[in-house]
Protein backbone atom coordinates (compact mmCIF):
# COMPACT_ATOMS: atom_id res chain seq x y z
CA UNK A 1 0.00 0.00 0.00
CA UNK A 2 1.20 3.19 -1.03
CA UNK A 3 0.99 6.13 1.91
CA UNK A 4 0.00 8.45 -0.93
CA UNK A 5 -3.05 7.47 -2.66
CA UNK A 6 -6.33 8.84 -4.32
CA UNK A 7 -9.17 9.07 -1.80
CA UNK A 8 -12.29 7.33 -2.37
CA UNK A 9 -14.28 7.04 -5.28
CA UNK A 10 -15.58 4.76 -7.60
CA UNK A 11 -12.86 5.15 -9.86
CA UNK A 12 -10.66 2.03 -8.30
CA UNK A 13 -13.70 -0.41 -9.17
CA UNK A 14 -13.49 0.73 -12.63
CA UNK A 15 -9.74 0.13 -12.98
CA UNK A 16 -9.99 -3.36 -11.00
CA UNK A 17 -13.53 -4.19 -12.61
CA UNK A 18 -12.31 -5.35 -15.96
CA UNK A 19 -9.98 -8.04 -13.88
CA UNK A 20 -12.30 -9.06 -11.81
CA UNK A 21 -15.17 -9.66 -14.31
CA UNK A 22 -12.96 -12.17 -16.42
CA UNK A 23 -12.24 -13.76 -13.05
CA UNK A 24 -15.57 -14.15 -11.98
CA UNK A 25 -17.28 -15.39 -15.22
CA UNK A 26 -13.75 -18.13 -16.41
CA UNK A 27 -12.61 -18.85 -13.14
CA UNK A 28 -14.40 -18.30 -10.15
CA UNK A 29 -17.54 -19.89 -11.89
CA UNK A 30 -16.08 -22.90 -13.37
CA UNK A 31 -14.34 -23.95 -10.25
CA UNK A 32 -17.26 -23.83 -8.57
CA UNK A 33 -19.03 -25.96 -10.97
CA UNK A 34 -16.19 -28.43 -10.77
CA UNK A 35 -16.52 -28.59 -7.51
CA UNK A 36 -20.34 -28.77 -7.42
CA UNK A 37 -20.12 -31.41 -10.03
CA UNK A 38 -18.02 -33.58 -8.41
CA UNK A 39 -21.04 -34.29 -5.73
CA UNK A 40 -23.46 -35.63 -8.25
CA UNK A 41 -23.77 -38.16 -10.81
CA UNK A 42 -25.49 -38.05 -14.10
CA UNK A 43 -27.26 -40.90 -15.88
CA UNK A 44 -26.19 -42.47 -19.10
CA UNK A 45 -27.87 -39.95 -20.98
CA UNK A 46 -27.07 -36.92 -19.05
CA UNK A 47 -30.57 -35.94 -18.49
CA UNK A 48 -30.87 -36.01 -14.90
CA UNK A 49 -28.47 -36.17 -11.64
CA UNK A 50 -28.40 -36.77 -8.78
CA UNK A 51 -26.78 -35.68 -5.39
CA UNK A 52 -24.33 -38.39 -4.18
CA UNK A 53 -22.07 -36.85 -1.65
CA UNK A 54 -18.48 -38.88 -1.85
CA UNK A 55 -19.76 -41.24 -3.83
CA UNK A 56 -17.56 -40.00 -7.16
CA UNK A 57 -14.90 -39.55 -5.35
CA UNK A 58 -14.47 -42.90 -3.72
CA UNK A 59 -15.30 -44.53 -7.39
CA UNK A 60 -13.04 -42.85 -9.16
CA UNK A 61 -9.99 -42.01 -6.44
CA UNK A 62 -9.54 -45.06 -4.83
CA UNK A 63 -9.64 -47.06 -8.44
CA UNK A 64 -6.43 -48.89 -9.02
CA UNK A 65 -6.20 -46.66 -12.64
CA UNK A 66 -6.15 -43.23 -10.47
CA UNK A 67 -3.61 -45.29 -8.27
CA UNK A 68 -1.51 -46.23 -11.07
CA UNK A 69 -1.96 -42.87 -12.73
CA UNK A 70 -0.93 -40.74 -9.26
CA UNK A 71 2.08 -43.32 -8.97
CA UNK A 72 3.30 -42.34 -12.21
CA UNK A 73 2.88 -38.64 -11.71
CA UNK A 74 4.71 -39.10 -8.93
CA UNK A 75 8.24 -40.71 -9.86
CA UNK A 76 7.37 -38.38 -13.48
CA UNK A 77 7.10 -35.31 -11.14
CA UNK A 78 10.38 -36.13 -9.21
CA UNK A 79 12.23 -37.70 -12.28
CA UNK A 80 11.44 -34.81 -14.51
CA UNK A 81 12.34 -32.33 -11.42
CA UNK A 82 15.35 -34.12 -10.17
CA UNK A 83 17.09 -34.43 -13.95
CA UNK A 84 15.93 -31.25 -15.36
CA UNK A 85 17.43 -29.23 -12.42
CA UNK A 86 20.70 -31.20 -12.05
CA UNK A 87 21.11 -31.02 -15.80
CA UNK A 88 20.43 -27.05 -15.79
CA UNK A 89 22.78 -26.49 -12.87
CA UNK A 90 25.89 -28.33 -14.35
CA UNK A 91 25.42 -26.26 -17.27
CA UNK A 92 24.29 -22.89 -15.76
CA UNK A 93 27.70 -23.55 -13.53
CA UNK A 94 30.22 -23.86 -16.71
CA UNK A 95 27.98 -20.87 -18.88
CA UNK A 96 28.53 -18.88 -15.69
CA UNK A 97 32.49 -19.90 -15.58
CA UNK A 98 33.79 -19.60 -19.06
CA UNK A 99 34.80 -16.38 -21.15
CA UNK A 100 35.36 -17.62 -24.84
CA UNK A 101 31.89 -18.11 -26.20
CA UNK A 102 29.88 -17.46 -23.21
CA UNK A 103 26.99 -15.42 -24.80
CA UNK A 104 26.91 -18.19 -27.32
CA UNK A 105 26.29 -21.04 -25.37
CA UNK A 106 24.02 -19.22 -22.85
CA UNK A 107 21.88 -18.08 -25.85
CA UNK A 108 21.84 -21.90 -27.67
CA UNK A 109 20.85 -23.46 -24.24
CA UNK A 110 18.21 -20.95 -23.07
CA UNK A 111 16.08 -20.37 -26.67
CA UNK A 112 14.41 -24.18 -26.36
CA UNK A 113 11.56 -22.22 -23.85
CA UNK A 114 10.45 -20.95 -26.59
CA UNK A 115 9.38 -24.33 -28.09
CA UNK A 116 5.74 -25.42 -26.77
CA UNK A 117 5.40 -28.91 -24.82
CA UNK A 118 3.13 -30.38 -27.67
CA UNK A 119 5.90 -29.06 -30.58
CA UNK A 120 8.87 -31.05 -27.90
CA UNK A 121 6.22 -34.12 -28.38
CA UNK A 122 6.03 -34.02 -31.93
CA UNK A 123 9.68 -33.87 -32.47
CA UNK A 124 10.62 -36.73 -30.02
CA UNK A 125 8.02 -38.97 -31.25
CA UNK A 126 9.50 -38.59 -34.36
CA UNK A 127 12.39 -39.58 -33.44
CA UNK A 128 11.67 -42.77 -31.76
CA UNK A 129 9.63 -43.37 -34.67
CA UNK A 130 9.92 -47.26 -35.73
CA UNK A 131 9.52 -46.06 -39.34
CA UNK A 132 12.37 -43.14 -39.61
CA UNK A 133 13.16 -42.39 -35.68
CA UNK A 134 17.06 -42.52 -35.11
CA UNK A 135 16.69 -43.44 -31.63
CA UNK A 136 15.00 -45.68 -31.95
CA UNK A 137 17.37 -47.83 -34.47
CA UNK A 138 20.03 -46.96 -32.05
CA UNK A 139 18.49 -47.96 -28.78
CA UNK A 140 17.55 -51.11 -30.82
CA UNK A 141 20.99 -51.64 -32.21
CA UNK A 142 22.41 -50.94 -28.41
CA UNK A 143 20.70 -54.00 -27.13
CA UNK A 144 17.88 -52.30 -25.99
CA UNK A 145 14.60 -54.10 -26.92
CA UNK A 146 12.88 -50.71 -27.27
CA UNK A 147 9.37 -50.34 -27.79
CA UNK A 148 7.70 -47.44 -26.12
CA UNK A 149 4.23 -48.77 -27.98
CA UNK A 150 4.01 -51.54 -25.89
CA UNK A 151 6.41 -51.38 -22.95
CA UNK A 152 5.21 -49.19 -20.21
CA UNK A 153 8.98 -48.63 -19.14
CA UNK A 154 10.15 -47.40 -22.31
CA UNK A 155 6.77 -44.99 -22.60
CA UNK A 156 7.86 -43.81 -19.44
CA UNK A 157 11.53 -42.90 -20.35
CA UNK A 158 10.33 -41.17 -23.85
CA UNK A 159 7.80 -39.26 -21.85
CA UNK A 160 10.47 -38.05 -19.32
CA UNK A 161 13.27 -37.56 -21.70
CA UNK A 162 11.55 -35.28 -23.37
CA UNK A 163 9.57 -33.36 -20.81
CA UNK A 164 13.36 -33.21 -19.01
CA UNK A 165 14.41 -31.37 -22.68
CA UNK A 166 11.97 -28.94 -22.17
CA UNK A 167 11.98 -27.97 -18.97
CA UNK A 168 16.18 -27.48 -18.87
CA UNK A 169 16.30 -24.04 -20.50
CA UNK A 170 13.93 -22.76 -17.85
CA UNK A 171 15.69 -24.22 -15.30
CA UNK A 172 19.07 -22.74 -16.40
CA UNK A 173 17.37 -19.02 -16.93
CA UNK A 174 16.89 -18.93 -13.45
CA UNK A 175 20.11 -20.46 -12.19
CA UNK A 176 22.30 -18.26 -14.78
CA UNK A 177 20.58 -15.16 -12.74
CA UNK A 178 21.42 -16.67 -9.71
CA UNK A 179 24.23 -17.29 -9.87
CA UNK A 180 24.75 -13.66 -11.72
CA UNK A 181 23.62 -12.59 -8.24
CA UNK A 182 26.45 -13.63 -6.18
CA UNK A 183 28.89 -11.09 -5.52
CA UNK A 184 32.00 -11.01 -6.98
CA UNK A 185 33.98 -10.92 -3.40
CA UNK A 186 32.41 -13.84 -2.05
CA UNK A 187 33.97 -15.77 -5.21
CA UNK A 188 37.32 -14.00 -5.13
CA UNK A 189 37.65 -15.42 -1.07
CA UNK A 190 36.07 -18.18 -1.39
CA UNK A 191 38.37 -19.07 -4.84
CA UNK A 192 41.72 -18.18 -2.61
CA UNK A 193 40.21 -20.30 1.10
CA UNK A 194 39.11 -23.42 -1.40
CA UNK A 195 41.62 -24.77 -4.68
CA UNK A 196 39.32 -27.51 -5.45
CA UNK A 197 36.48 -26.63 -7.40
CA UNK A 198 34.44 -29.50 -6.64
CA UNK A 199 34.69 -28.32 -3.03
CA UNK A 200 34.06 -25.07 -3.84
CA UNK A 201 30.73 -25.69 -5.83
CA UNK A 202 29.17 -27.74 -3.02
CA UNK A 203 29.79 -25.73 -0.06
CA UNK A 204 29.70 -21.93 -1.57
CA UNK A 205 27.78 -22.06 -4.64
CA UNK A 206 25.10 -24.56 -4.15
CA UNK A 207 24.39 -23.20 -0.56
CA UNK A 208 23.92 -19.90 -2.43
CA UNK A 209 21.33 -21.14 -5.18
CA UNK A 210 19.54 -22.93 -2.41
CA UNK A 211 16.49 -20.09 -2.42
CA UNK A 212 16.60 -20.55 -6.35
CA UNK A 213 16.73 -24.30 -6.29
CA UNK A 214 13.66 -24.20 -3.81
CA UNK A 215 11.66 -21.95 -5.81
CA UNK A 216 12.25 -24.16 -9.22
CA UNK A 217 11.57 -27.18 -7.83
CA UNK A 218 7.89 -25.75 -7.36
CA UNK A 219 8.06 -24.70 -10.83
CA UNK A 220 9.56 -28.18 -11.62
CA UNK A 221 6.35 -29.93 -10.21
CA UNK A 222 3.76 -27.62 -10.93
CA UNK A 223 5.28 -28.27 -14.78
CA UNK A 224 5.61 -31.97 -14.40
CA UNK A 225 1.77 -32.17 -13.18
CA UNK A 226 0.27 -29.32 -15.63
CA UNK A 227 2.33 -28.70 -18.85
CA UNK A 228 3.22 -31.66 -19.65
CA UNK A 229 -0.12 -32.36 -21.17
CA UNK A 230 0.85 -31.72 -24.39
CA UNK A 231 4.09 -33.73 -24.30
CA UNK A 232 2.12 -36.72 -23.27
CA UNK A 233 -0.90 -36.06 -25.34
CA UNK A 234 1.71 -35.86 -28.66
CA UNK A 235 3.96 -38.93 -27.54
CA UNK A 236 2.32 -41.60 -26.12
CA UNK A 237 -1.21 -40.51 -24.94
CA UNK A 238 -1.22 -42.14 -21.61
CA UNK A 239 -0.38 -45.55 -23.47
CA UNK A 240 0.26 -48.65 -23.01
CA UNK A 241 -2.61 -49.36 -20.74
CA UNK A 242 -2.49 -45.40 -19.14
CA UNK A 243 0.94 -46.46 -18.02
CA UNK A 244 1.97 -43.10 -18.80
CA UNK A 245 -1.20 -41.04 -17.93
CA UNK A 246 -0.18 -38.30 -15.80
CA UNK A 247 -3.59 -36.86 -13.24
CA UNK A 248 -4.22 -34.28 -15.53
CA UNK A 249 -4.46 -36.25 -18.23
CA UNK A 250 -6.90 -38.74 -16.73
CA UNK A 251 -9.11 -35.44 -15.95
CA UNK A 252 -8.88 -34.71 -19.96
CA UNK A 253 -9.46 -38.37 -20.96
CA UNK A 254 -11.88 -39.36 -18.48
CA UNK A 255 -13.77 -36.37 -18.79
CA UNK A 256 -14.01 -35.76 -22.73
CA UNK A 257 -13.40 -39.29 -24.05
CA UNK A 258 -14.82 -41.26 -21.24
CA UNK A 259 -17.98 -38.32 -20.48
CA UNK A 260 -17.65 -39.13 -16.80
CA UNK A 261 -18.29 -35.70 -15.44
CA UNK A 262 -18.94 -36.57 -12.23
CA UNK A 263 -15.71 -38.67 -11.97
CA UNK A 264 -13.55 -36.13 -13.41
CA UNK A 265 -15.04 -33.19 -11.44
CA UNK A 266 -13.92 -35.28 -8.44
CA UNK A 267 -10.25 -35.97 -9.70
CA UNK A 268 -10.08 -32.00 -10.22
CA UNK A 269 -11.28 -31.11 -6.86
CA UNK A 270 -8.30 -33.83 -5.93
CA UNK A 271 -6.21 -31.59 -7.96
CA UNK A 272 -7.14 -28.30 -6.68
CA UNK A 273 -6.35 -29.60 -3.19
CA UNK A 274 -2.99 -30.77 -4.02
CA UNK A 275 -1.87 -27.35 -5.93
CA UNK A 276 -3.21 -25.80 -2.81
CA UNK A 277 -0.65 -28.03 -0.28
CA UNK A 278 2.04 -26.93 -2.98
CA UNK A 279 1.38 -23.37 -3.28
CA UNK A 280 1.31 -23.12 0.85
CA UNK A 281 4.91 -24.90 0.90
CA UNK A 282 6.00 -22.32 -1.96
CA UNK A 283 4.87 -19.37 0.53
CA UNK A 284 6.08 -20.29 3.53
CA UNK A 285 9.46 -20.38 1.43
CA UNK A 286 8.76 -17.33 0.17
CA UNK A 287 8.06 -15.80 3.41
CA UNK A 288 11.46 -17.43 4.59
CA UNK A 289 13.29 -15.63 1.79
CA UNK A 290 12.70 -12.35 2.66
CA UNK A 291 14.06 -12.80 6.23
CA UNK A 292 17.14 -14.61 4.08
CA UNK B 1 48.93 -17.55 -25.63
CA UNK B 2 45.78 -18.59 -24.04
CA UNK B 3 46.59 -20.96 -20.77
CA UNK B 4 43.72 -23.85 -21.33
CA UNK B 5 43.11 -25.68 -18.23
CA UNK B 6 41.83 -29.25 -17.64
CA UNK B 7 38.96 -27.70 -15.49
CA UNK B 8 38.81 -25.21 -18.64
CA UNK B 9 38.26 -27.69 -21.34
CA UNK B 10 36.08 -30.07 -19.65
CA UNK B 11 33.69 -27.10 -18.95
CA UNK B 12 33.60 -26.29 -23.02
CA UNK B 13 33.42 -29.74 -23.87
CA UNK B 14 29.93 -30.18 -21.13
CA UNK B 15 29.00 -26.92 -22.13
CA UNK B 16 29.21 -28.24 -26.03
CA UNK B 17 27.64 -31.39 -25.36
CA UNK B 18 24.10 -29.34 -23.36
CA UNK B 19 24.43 -27.11 -26.45
CA UNK B 20 23.68 -30.43 -29.39
CA UNK B 21 21.56 -31.72 -26.64
CA UNK B 22 19.37 -28.41 -26.89
CA UNK B 23 19.36 -27.79 -30.84
CA UNK B 24 19.90 -31.26 -32.28
CA UNK B 25 16.30 -32.15 -32.43
CA UNK B 26 15.29 -28.86 -33.79
CA UNK B 27 18.63 -29.14 -36.03
CA UNK B 28 17.49 -32.51 -37.15
CA UNK B 29 13.55 -31.76 -37.78
CA UNK B 30 14.67 -28.56 -40.00
CA UNK B 31 16.89 -30.86 -42.27
CA UNK B 32 14.37 -33.43 -42.44
CA UNK B 33 11.94 -30.77 -43.42
CA UNK B 34 14.01 -30.12 -46.55
CA UNK B 35 13.90 -33.81 -47.90
CA UNK B 36 11.33 -35.33 -50.24
CA UNK B 37 8.83 -37.83 -47.99
CA UNK B 38 10.84 -40.97 -50.42
CA UNK B 39 13.86 -39.89 -48.79
CA UNK B 40 13.08 -39.92 -45.00
CA UNK B 41 10.90 -43.28 -45.62
CA UNK B 42 14.26 -44.69 -47.50
CA UNK B 43 16.67 -43.16 -45.14
CA UNK B 44 15.45 -42.17 -42.01
CA UNK B 45 15.99 -38.54 -40.22
CA UNK B 46 17.90 -36.20 -42.32
CA UNK B 47 20.98 -33.90 -40.65
CA UNK B 48 21.79 -31.95 -43.77
CA UNK B 49 19.65 -30.20 -46.04
CA UNK B 50 17.97 -31.40 -48.85
CA UNK B 51 16.80 -29.99 -52.16
CA UNK B 52 13.06 -29.59 -51.25
CA UNK B 53 12.76 -26.88 -49.51
CA UNK B 54 10.39 -24.45 -51.28
CA UNK B 55 8.54 -27.27 -52.49
CA UNK B 56 7.51 -28.62 -48.62
CA UNK B 57 7.29 -25.23 -47.12
CA UNK B 58 4.95 -23.70 -49.95
CA UNK B 59 2.86 -26.89 -49.87
CA UNK B 60 2.39 -26.67 -45.97
CA UNK B 61 1.95 -23.34 -46.06
CA UNK B 62 -0.36 -22.34 -49.03
CA UNK B 63 -1.95 -25.27 -50.44
CA UNK B 64 -5.27 -26.28 -50.06
CA UNK B 65 -5.15 -30.20 -48.33
CA UNK B 66 -1.63 -29.80 -48.13
CA UNK B 67 -1.75 -30.82 -44.61
CA UNK B 68 -5.54 -30.74 -43.52
CA UNK B 69 -8.43 -30.98 -45.48
CA UNK B 70 -8.80 -27.46 -46.24
CA UNK B 71 -7.12 -25.17 -43.67
CA UNK B 72 -3.66 -24.14 -44.95
CA UNK B 73 -0.49 -23.61 -42.34
CA UNK B 74 -0.87 -19.74 -43.60
CA UNK B 75 -4.03 -19.76 -41.52
CA UNK B 76 -2.73 -21.51 -38.84
CA UNK B 77 -0.04 -19.06 -38.91
CA UNK B 78 -2.43 -16.22 -38.24
CA UNK B 79 -4.57 -17.55 -35.76
CA UNK B 80 -1.28 -18.66 -33.62
CA UNK B 81 -0.37 -15.07 -33.77
CA UNK B 82 -3.76 -13.67 -32.93
CA UNK B 83 -3.98 -15.82 -29.42
CA UNK B 84 -0.62 -14.85 -28.78
CA UNK B 85 -0.76 -10.97 -29.78
CA UNK B 86 -4.20 -10.93 -28.08
CA UNK B 87 -3.39 -12.91 -25.29
CA UNK B 88 0.13 -10.35 -24.52
CA UNK B 89 -2.19 -7.51 -24.50
CA UNK B 90 -5.32 -8.47 -22.83
CA UNK B 91 -2.93 -9.61 -20.04
CA UNK B 92 -0.98 -6.59 -19.99
CA UNK B 93 -3.42 -4.41 -20.35
CA UNK B 94 -6.02 -5.90 -17.65
CA UNK B 95 -3.01 -6.73 -15.14
CA UNK B 96 -1.50 -3.01 -14.87
CA UNK B 97 -5.13 -1.51 -14.43
CA UNK B 98 -5.91 -4.30 -11.53
CA UNK B 99 -2.25 -3.47 -10.29
CA UNK B 100 -2.92 -0.22 -10.61
CA UNK B 101 -6.17 -0.01 -8.69
CA UNK B 102 -4.85 -1.86 -5.98
CA UNK B 103 -1.53 0.01 -5.47
CA UNK B 104 -3.06 3.66 -5.85
CA UNK B 105 -6.33 3.70 -3.78
CA UNK B 106 -8.04 3.00 -1.03
CA UNK B 107 -11.06 1.20 -1.27
CA UNK B 108 -14.09 -0.72 0.64
CA UNK B 109 -13.34 -4.01 -1.32
CA UNK B 110 -10.19 -3.87 -2.00
CA UNK B 111 -8.81 -6.46 0.72
CA UNK B 112 -11.80 -9.26 -0.57
CA UNK B 113 -10.83 -8.35 -4.71
CA UNK B 114 -7.20 -8.66 -3.97
CA UNK B 115 -7.90 -12.32 -2.58
CA UNK B 116 -9.90 -13.18 -5.04
CA UNK B 117 -7.28 -11.84 -7.68
CA UNK B 118 -4.42 -13.63 -5.94
CA UNK B 119 -6.90 -17.41 -5.81
CA UNK B 120 -6.15 -17.18 -9.52
CA UNK B 121 -2.54 -18.00 -8.93
CA UNK B 122 -3.38 -21.16 -7.59
CA UNK B 123 -5.41 -23.07 -9.55
CA UNK B 124 -4.08 -23.81 -13.28
CA UNK B 125 -6.92 -23.77 -15.96
CA UNK B 126 -6.35 -27.43 -16.26
CA UNK B 127 -7.75 -28.45 -12.94
CA UNK B 128 -10.92 -26.64 -14.40
CA UNK B 129 -11.23 -27.47 -18.10
CA UNK B 130 -14.60 -29.00 -18.16
CA UNK B 131 -16.60 -26.13 -16.66
CA UNK B 132 -14.55 -23.72 -18.21
CA UNK B 133 -15.88 -25.12 -21.66
CA UNK B 134 -19.23 -25.72 -20.66
CA UNK B 135 -18.70 -21.58 -19.23
CA UNK B 136 -17.61 -20.67 -22.48
CA UNK B 137 -19.82 -23.14 -24.61
CA UNK B 138 -22.83 -22.11 -22.69
CA UNK B 139 -22.01 -17.86 -24.09
CA UNK B 140 -21.83 -19.67 -27.59
CA UNK B 141 -18.36 -18.17 -27.59
CA UNK B 142 -16.99 -22.08 -28.69
CA UNK B 143 -14.82 -21.50 -32.14
CA UNK B 144 -14.64 -17.84 -31.03
CA UNK B 145 -11.01 -15.79 -30.59
CA UNK B 146 -12.76 -13.79 -27.52
CA UNK B 147 -13.77 -17.67 -26.44
CA UNK B 148 -10.21 -18.92 -26.66
CA UNK B 149 -8.87 -15.88 -25.22
CA UNK B 150 -10.60 -14.20 -22.58
CA UNK B 151 -10.27 -17.96 -19.80
CA UNK B 152 -6.80 -17.79 -20.68
CA UNK B 153 -5.93 -13.49 -19.05
CA UNK B 154 -8.06 -15.07 -16.04
CA UNK B 155 -5.17 -15.76 -14.43
CA UNK B 156 -3.23 -13.16 -12.42
CA UNK B 157 0.47 -13.50 -12.88
CA UNK B 158 0.74 -10.11 -14.62
CA UNK B 159 -1.05 -8.18 -12.21
CA UNK B 160 1.00 -9.73 -9.24
CA UNK B 161 4.64 -7.95 -11.62
CA UNK B 162 2.97 -4.77 -12.26
CA UNK B 163 2.32 -4.63 -8.46
CA UNK B 164 5.50 -5.05 -7.11
CA UNK B 165 6.88 -3.22 -9.76
CA UNK B 166 4.30 -0.06 -8.86
CA UNK B 167 5.12 -0.72 -4.97
CA UNK B 168 9.12 0.42 -6.20
CA UNK B 169 8.06 3.48 -7.91
CA UNK B 170 9.13 6.49 -5.46
CA UNK B 171 5.98 8.38 -3.86
CA UNK B 172 7.06 11.85 -4.90
CA UNK B 173 5.80 11.24 -8.37
CA UNK B 174 2.24 10.77 -7.51
CA UNK B 175 2.79 14.10 -5.05
CA UNK B 176 4.31 16.07 -7.35
CA UNK B 177 1.31 14.87 -10.05
CA UNK B 178 -1.29 15.79 -7.96
CA UNK B 179 0.19 19.05 -6.97
CA UNK B 180 0.29 19.57 -10.98
CA UNK B 181 -3.43 19.20 -11.06
CA UNK B 182 -3.47 15.51 -12.75
CA UNK B 183 -6.10 12.97 -12.02
CA UNK B 184 -6.38 9.49 -11.64
CA UNK B 185 -6.34 8.44 -15.54
CA UNK B 186 -4.03 11.26 -16.40
CA UNK B 187 -1.07 9.93 -13.56
CA UNK B 188 -1.78 6.36 -15.02
CA UNK B 189 -1.74 6.98 -18.44
CA UNK B 190 1.15 10.03 -18.65
CA UNK B 191 3.49 8.87 -15.74
CA UNK B 192 2.78 4.84 -14.72
CA UNK B 193 2.62 3.59 -18.05
CA UNK B 194 5.81 5.30 -19.47
CA UNK B 195 8.34 4.59 -16.78
CA UNK B 196 6.73 1.22 -17.26
CA UNK B 197 7.63 0.73 -20.36
CA UNK B 198 10.44 -1.78 -20.24
CA UNK B 199 8.73 -4.12 -18.10
CA UNK B 200 5.77 -3.80 -20.24
CA UNK B 201 7.72 -4.93 -23.10
CA UNK B 202 9.09 -7.77 -20.93
CA UNK B 203 5.91 -9.22 -20.32
CA UNK B 204 4.90 -8.75 -23.86
CA UNK B 205 7.15 -10.90 -24.59
CA UNK B 206 6.85 -13.64 -22.10
CA UNK B 207 2.60 -13.52 -22.61
CA UNK B 208 3.39 -13.80 -26.77
CA UNK B 209 5.21 -16.98 -26.29
CA UNK B 210 2.78 -18.37 -23.21
CA UNK B 211 -0.25 -17.50 -25.70
CA UNK B 212 1.32 -18.58 -29.04
CA UNK B 213 2.14 -22.16 -26.93
CA UNK B 214 -1.29 -22.96 -25.62
CA UNK B 215 -2.21 -26.27 -26.31
CA UNK B 216 -5.18 -28.30 -24.40
CA UNK B 217 -7.50 -24.91 -24.29
CA UNK B 218 -7.27 -24.19 -28.07
CA UNK B 219 -7.70 -27.93 -28.30
CA UNK B 220 -10.75 -28.64 -26.87
CA UNK B 221 -12.56 -25.20 -27.40
CA UNK B 222 -11.74 -25.15 -31.31
CA UNK B 223 -13.70 -27.64 -33.65
CA UNK B 224 -13.62 -25.77 -36.91
CA UNK B 225 -10.53 -26.13 -38.74
CA UNK B 226 -10.51 -22.54 -39.70
CA UNK B 227 -9.56 -21.66 -36.42
CA UNK B 228 -6.64 -23.82 -35.76
CA UNK B 229 -3.79 -22.68 -34.46
CA UNK B 230 -0.40 -24.02 -35.66
CA UNK B 231 0.08 -25.89 -32.24
CA UNK B 232 -2.77 -27.70 -32.66
CA UNK B 233 -2.17 -28.66 -36.46
CA UNK B 234 0.79 -29.95 -35.12
CA UNK B 235 -1.60 -32.62 -33.05
CA UNK B 236 -3.72 -33.18 -35.96
CA UNK B 237 -1.01 -33.86 -38.37
CA UNK B 238 0.32 -36.71 -36.08
CA UNK B 239 -2.90 -38.42 -36.40
CA UNK B 240 -3.05 -38.02 -39.96
CA UNK B 241 0.73 -39.54 -39.91
CA UNK B 242 -0.25 -42.43 -37.51
CA UNK B 243 -3.70 -43.12 -39.35
CA UNK B 244 -1.32 -44.59 -42.37
CA UNK B 245 -2.15 -44.07 -45.91
CA UNK B 246 0.30 -44.34 -49.01
CA UNK B 247 3.58 -42.85 -47.80
CA UNK B 248 4.11 -41.07 -44.98
CA UNK B 249 4.39 -37.43 -45.02
CA UNK B 250 7.13 -36.76 -42.29
CA UNK B 251 8.40 -34.10 -44.21
CA UNK B 252 5.13 -32.11 -43.63
CA UNK B 253 5.11 -32.85 -39.83
CA UNK B 254 8.42 -31.13 -40.01
CA UNK B 255 7.84 -28.44 -42.18
CA UNK B 256 4.88 -27.83 -39.69
CA UNK B 257 6.90 -28.10 -36.81
CA UNK B 258 9.40 -25.50 -37.60
CA UNK B 259 6.83 -22.90 -38.75
CA UNK B 260 5.08 -23.41 -35.05
CA UNK B 261 8.75 -23.22 -33.30
CA UNK B 262 10.26 -20.09 -35.32
CA UNK B 263 7.80 -16.84 -34.47
CA UNK B 264 8.13 -17.68 -30.55
CA UNK B 265 12.13 -18.29 -30.64
CA UNK B 266 12.61 -15.50 -32.96
CA UNK B 267 10.85 -13.30 -30.19
CA UNK B 268 12.54 -14.98 -27.74
CA UNK B 269 16.09 -14.93 -29.48
CA UNK B 270 15.68 -11.03 -30.39
CA UNK B 271 14.52 -9.64 -27.38
CA UNK B 272 16.72 -12.02 -25.28
CA UNK B 273 18.13 -9.41 -22.47
CA UNK B 274 14.22 -7.99 -21.85
CA UNK B 275 13.21 -11.60 -22.06
CA UNK B 276 15.39 -13.66 -19.44
CA UNK B 277 14.30 -10.16 -17.41
CA UNK B 278 10.81 -10.47 -17.91
CA UNK B 279 10.99 -14.20 -17.01
CA UNK B 280 12.85 -13.99 -13.98
CA UNK B 281 11.35 -10.89 -12.58
CA UNK B 282 7.38 -12.05 -13.37
CA UNK B 283 7.92 -15.55 -11.85
CA UNK B 284 9.16 -14.22 -8.35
Amino acid sequence: MKRVQFSHSPIPYLFIAPQIIIICIFFLWPAAQAIYQSFLLEDAFGLSSQFVWFKNYKDTILTDAWLQSAGFTLVFSFLVTFLSLALAMLLAVKANEVIQGARTYKTMLMWAYAIAPPVAGLMGNLMFNPLIGDLYYFLNAMGWDFNHKLDSFDAGFVVVLIAVWKQVSVNFIFFLSGLQGIPKSVIEAATIDCKSNLRRFWTMTFPLLAPTTFFLVVINITYAFFETFGIIDTTTGGAPGGSTSTLVYKVFTDGFRGNDLGGSSAQSVVLMLMVLALTVIQFRFIERKVHY
Amino acid sequence: MLKLSWHAISGHLILILGAIFMTAPVWVAFMSSTHSAETLFREGLQAWPGGHFFENYNEVLFVEGGVMKRVTASMMLWNSLLLGIGFAIGKVVISTLAAYAIVYFRFRLAAPLFWIIFMTLLLPLEVRIIPSYEVVAGMGLLDTHTGLILPLIASATGTFYFRQFYKSVPEELLEAARLDGANAWQFFIDILVPISKTMIAAILIIMFVVGWNQYLWPLIMTTNEDNYTLVIGIKQIYQVLSEGGELPQFQKAYALTILATLPPVLVVLVFQSWFVKGLVESEK
